[in-house]
């Protein structure tokens, strides 16, 4: 069984509906003993770091997201999910987050409009990386986010440049994430999520 | 970088996709998921969809189509018409969609496009503005599908509309809806130098020349059409690599 953390931010249907299609079954849990019990935890979200994380630890999830994820656990975070997987963020305030990959959120201080929200094209940093399996780069995905993952990259796998460079796909061992949304991303996305089931089952 | 979007819209009237000239004349063309997976498939970054439905009762039932809509495509889409609550916006995000858009619901009651915004995030949230030019060379805002004169400036409106929490402007210009002569570039070019959000160009789409010259002459971020996609005038597929070839980036 594999989860789709529901903290109660952002609407879960379509990242559901996106491994459907790539034959992966998911439920949607806040449970947390079908969190320990589960073979993979996706984690999505759309909405503020600090509502996020409050409502993880309200849960109990918090911990068990970490406990899990260093057992080896696989984790994939998705958009504001990926950002929590850092070690914390400077959105409305300061936020702890998960620490599961080294770096700091920050507001994308650029000239360029923000939030970046669109279609923006791939740089690959790790071509050899499994997730990229059936994607090129160049490809396009879709992105809606006005924060970025600010580190010392060595946890990228992939970025798009708009105007600075943004970690588009990191990763940290058994612990996924991604900016953009792969579920809205159309066959790219189709294929990123294809690849990342291939490798948690 | 980021690429220009190509924006088929589909106006969903109980259920089905139409499309009029100037909002009148309508015809019947699709069903709403029929042609939104046609369009995914075929080059189209992102639709929208604007709920017409006549009356609330009927709205109800039309909504259905957000999610049969959510359940075949997989790029984004909003929708529109039938928001003018924070109860309408969750219903719809819910049912899949990725962002709504509100237009005589938020000229009604601005505080919407706030708490909207502040409950789901400025990126949910889409002000879209039906705009007519008027006799002193500026553009009013009109409402219900283009009857009536609000007397709100158009530009003005939509850097309200921003202040409050909007994520993304949709300038719709009566006077070049259906026209296929070209978009407003001058009323965009006005909201474009004056926002700093995403501004999407509506209404006035014949050829091909039309989605280069708007992007050209202001700085929009994605080109919205209707008839010419519908009725296959236009391939976007085609339109992209006409595009790239004019040095635009498009994601193809």
């Amino acid at each position: 069984m594999h989860v789709i953390l529901d903290y109660g931010l952002g609407y879960l249907y379509s990242v559901q509906k996106g491994f459907e299609r790539v034959g992966l079954d998911t439920v949607i849990t806040d449970d947390l003993t079908m969190i320990r019990n589960a073979k993979s935890i996706i984690l999505p979200g759309v909405g503020a770091y600090r509502d996020a994380v409050k409502l993880l630890r309200e849960k109990g999830m918090f911990e068990v997201i970490i406990e899990e994820a260093k057992k080896g656990k696989p984790v994939l975070g998705i958009c504001l999910g990926m950002q929590l997987l850092y070690d914390k963020s400077y959105e409305y305030g300061e936020y702890e987050g998960l620490g599961l990959i080294q770096g700091e959120i920050r507001i994308m201080d650029i000239s360029l409009k923000v939030p970046h929200m669109g279609w923006n094209s791939l740089i690959f940093d790790r071509p050899e990386d499994p997730l990229l399996k059936y994607i090129s780069q160049g490809d396009y995905v879709y992105y809606v986010h006005s924060y970025y993952a600010d580190s010392d990259k060595k946890e990228v796998v992939a970025h798009s440049n708009y105007e600075i460079d943004i970690p588009g796909i990191v990763k940290n061992e058994n612990v996924y994430g991604i900016q953009f949304h792969p579920e809205k991303s159309g066959l790219v996305g189709h294929n990123i999520l294809r690849a990342y089931k291939e490798l948690i089952i | 970088m980021l690429a220009k979007r190509i924006i088929p819209c589909l106006d969903v009237r109980n259920g089905r996709v139409v499309k009029g000239k100037q909002f009148k004349d309508i015809v019947d063309v699709d069903a709403p998921e029929t042609l939104g997976k046609y369009y995914s498939d075929n080059g189209a970054d992102e639709l929208v969809f604007y709920d017409i439905t006549a009356s609330s009762d009927e709205r109800k039932t039309s909504l259905e189509f957000v999610k049969k809509v959510a359940d075949e495509i997989n790029i984004p889409f909003s929708v529109g018409g039938g928001a003018s609550t924070l109860a309408d916006f969750t219903e719809i995000l819910r049912n899949g969609a990725d962002k709504v858009s509100v237009n005589s619901a938020a000229v009604r009651n601005p505080e919407l496009i706030r708490e909207a915004s502040e409950r789901f995030g400025a990126q949910c949230v889409v002000l879209s503005i039906d705009a007519k030019k008027n006799d002193k060379g500026s553009w009013t805002v009109y409402t219900k599908g283009g009857r009536e004169d609000t007397g709100l400036d158009a530009v003005a409106w939509a850097v309200r509309g921003v202040s409050l929490g909007a994520g993304e402007i949709v300038v719709n210009s009566i006077d070049k809806d259906g026209m296929k002569d070209g978009y407003d570039t001058d009323l965009l070019t006005q909201i474009t130098s004056q926002v700093r959000v995403p501004v999407i160009a509506s209404g006035g789409a014949g050829e091909m020349k039309h989605f280069k010259e708007v992007v050209e002459k202001s700085d929009v971020d994605g080109i919205l059409a209707a008839s010419v996609f519908h009725f296959g005038e236009i391939n976007i597929i085609e339109l992209k690599q006409y595009l790239r070839a004019n040095g635009i980036e498009v994601r193809i």
